[in-house]
């Protein structure tokens, strides 16, 4: 449905994206998550033909985005990083407004107009000025403005900043039910956002892709379990059943380890600390404790790896500066 | 050509509930009246004084140059420096709030959204000179007047409107603060206004002759005197053009920076 090649951004000399390429299926929702100037609105503005690229190209429904822009517009549903609304409109004749300049036929319009309003819970404010409106409610009408001629395509840019947490949970659901139906790409920096809305997820830092992966992998990834890495140095099959009957023990795997010695995963339910039994067990039973650590490597931080990994030595070399 | 109506429709609405256009129309046609006024008592004087010599009315001629001409050489004036009030949001409110990026992300093309914002534009100042009829009709009603040179006039004031809005609508594009964008307007119209003034004294030379030729007072002139030339014609709708094309290039480059 969406399938980017090799875009780049460069604005003078700032390097806004750089190489840039990933394919969304139809139905899917890929999330775009990176820090601060990672070039996620970048990325969108170009897919949306906001404005072209400097090099690379992107097909979308089929569509070539600098060949067919009108095509590609058409499809598209955007929202952008601040709502484009005018304050001076009610949200009801804001919302016409938008679905009129996305082609929708003159007979469609109502039915949208209707639709967009209760998807995004917009109900009781339909009559009111949008000036006059929060900022959780503003969010809202540039979503239902994204979807109001229901497109095949929804960009958005980071959809649920400024939205108090229940509505960020309600804006997400209501992201995942429009899935299959459409094809979404959001941005975010929120990584739990990221694995709780969607089945791709691709990580930018500085322009540049560091991470494409899919939920699955993810979410394995994503801390679901408290995890110790456990090191012995005697371990047999009947340690192996000791340590499994720890009080809370959910699972043991065994790990490639070195020669003289045993390494396990232990996961137990999250939030439960068996740190105290299971040294017990290991203990009394004479396995010879090497080393028992909890394993954290959780998205979060794959993704402060991933998007941080370079930064550190600037960040050092400042506090050297200050030092001197 | 519905999405050319949908863009004229917004911008329609949008000047109707903000009290700009209000205040604009209420200025000109406050300040035309008494302009007017000036003009009537001046000459109404003038005329009583001829009467015991003559025995006669004002002739309609006189009637004209002597009340309208002045009249409506003082609107112009007027319009120069209110009508940079009514172009200034038109670009600059939408880069502002961001709502260029749903227009430029919208099935619509920049053609469309220049020309629908200069099309709105345009009937609101329609209506404003349709307000200011009342000046010739109401002195209809005391004297003859002569229509003819009137309606040319009302087709100048018109066509000036086009080059004075055409301009407003390229300095809007060009900022997103929307004085910055009213001041850049009076600064082209000011410049193309007494361009034929000082190009007049320099007239044996060829620059001061496009001055001239690019003066819009001096093309308004013939048109209230009466005189509908096609070097006016031609010149009031190709400096519309050529405000409209500056501006659709400003609005189509912007994509690239
Ligand atoms: N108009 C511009 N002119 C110059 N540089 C720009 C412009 N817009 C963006 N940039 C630069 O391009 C880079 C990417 O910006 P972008 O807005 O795409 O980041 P982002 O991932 O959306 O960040 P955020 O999470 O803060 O929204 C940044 O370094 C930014 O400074
Ligand atoms: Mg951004």
């Amino acid at each position: 449905m969406i399938a980017v090649k090799q875009l780049s951004k460069r604005y003078g000399p700032v390097v806004a994206i750089d190489d840039v390429s990933f394919t969304v299926d139809k139905g899917e929702i890929l999330a775009f998550l990176g820090p601060n100037g990672a070039g996620k609105t970048t990325t969108m503005r170009i897919l949306t033909c906001f404005m072209p690229a400097t090099s690379g190209t992107a097909t979308i429904a089929g569509f070539d985005i600098f060949e067919e822009p009108m095509a590609v517009k058409r499809r598209i549903g955007y929202l952008p990083e601040s709502p484009p609304l005018y304050p001076e409109m009610t949200v009801e004749e804001y919302l016409v407004f938008v679905a009129k300049i996305k082609g929708l036929p003159r007979a469609a319009i109502q039915p949208g107009l209707k639709g967009a309003i209760e998807k995004c819970g917009l109900g009781e404010v339909s009559r009111r000025l949008i000036g006059n409106l929060s900022k959780g409610y503003r969010q809202r009408v540039g979503l239902a403005q994204a979807l109001i001629h229901n497109p095949d395509v929804l960009i958005l840019d980071e959809p649920t900043v400024g939205l108090d947490p229940r509505q960020i949970i309600e804006i997400r659901e209501l992201i995942k039910g429009l899935a299959g139906d459409h094809t979404i790409i959001l941005s975010t920096h929120i990584l739990p956002e990221a694995t709780a809305v969607c089945q791709k997820v691709v990580i930018i830092s500085r322009g540049r892709i560091v991470a494409v992966d899919s939920q699955e992998k993810l979410s394995s990834r994503v801390r679901k379990s408290e995890k110790i890495s456990l090191r012995i140095r005697r371990g047999d099959a009947a340690s192996l059943e000791k340590i499994k009957a720890v009080a809370g023990v959910l699972q043991v795997s065994p790990q490639a380890s070195e020669e003289d010695e045993v390494a396990y995963i232990v996961e137990s339910n999250l939030g439960q600390d068996i740190r105290e039994h299971l040294s017990k067990t290991v203990v009394e039973h004479g396995m010879g404790l090497l080393e028992m650590k909890p394993l954290v490597l959780s998205l979060e931080e794959v993704f402060l790896q991933l998007t941080t990994e370079e930064k550190m030595p600037e960040s050092q070399q400042q506090t050297v500066k200050d030092a001197s | 050509m519905r999405n050319l109506f949908t863009l004229i429709g917004k911008e329609l609405h949008l000047y109707f509930i903000s009290p700009v256009a209000y205040v604009v129309a209420m200025v000109f046609l406050a300040v035309s009246d008494f302009l007017f006024y000036l003009q009537v008592r001046g000459i109404s004087e003038l005329s009583s004084r001829h009467m015991m010599q003559m025995q006669g009315e004002v002739p309609q001629l006189i009637v004209h140059e002597a009340i309208f001409i002045p009249t409506f050489r003082n609107m112009s004036f007027v319009l120069l420096l209110i009508m940079p009030l009514l172009t200034m949001r038109l670009f600059a409110e939408e880069k502002k709030g961001r709502t260029s990026e749903l227009l430029m992300t919208s099935p619509i093309s920049i053609t469309q959204i220049v020309f629908g914002k200069f099309f709105a534009a345009m009937l609101v100042y329609l209506l404003l000179l349709i307000l200011s009829l009342h000046l010739p009709l109401v002195l209809s009603i005391v004297t003859e007047i002569s229509w003819a040179p009137i309606f040319s006039s009302y087709l100048g004031l018109f066509l000036m409107g086009g080059v004075f809005l055409s301009m407003g609508l390229f300095a809007s594009s060009l900022t997103e603060n929307q004085i910055i964008a009213a001041v850049i307007a009076f600064g082209i119209l000011i410049g193309l206004w007494i361009g034929g003034v000082s190009g007049a004294n320099a007239s044996e030379s060829g620059i001061g002759e496009i001055a001239v030729y690019l003066s819009i007072s001096k093309h308004l002139e013939g048109f209230i005197k009466g005189l509908i030339s096609t070097r006016s014609l031609t010149y009031f709708i190709s400096m519309t053009l050529l405000g409209l094309f500056l501006c659709y290039r400003v609005v189509e480059s912007e994509r690239w920076k």
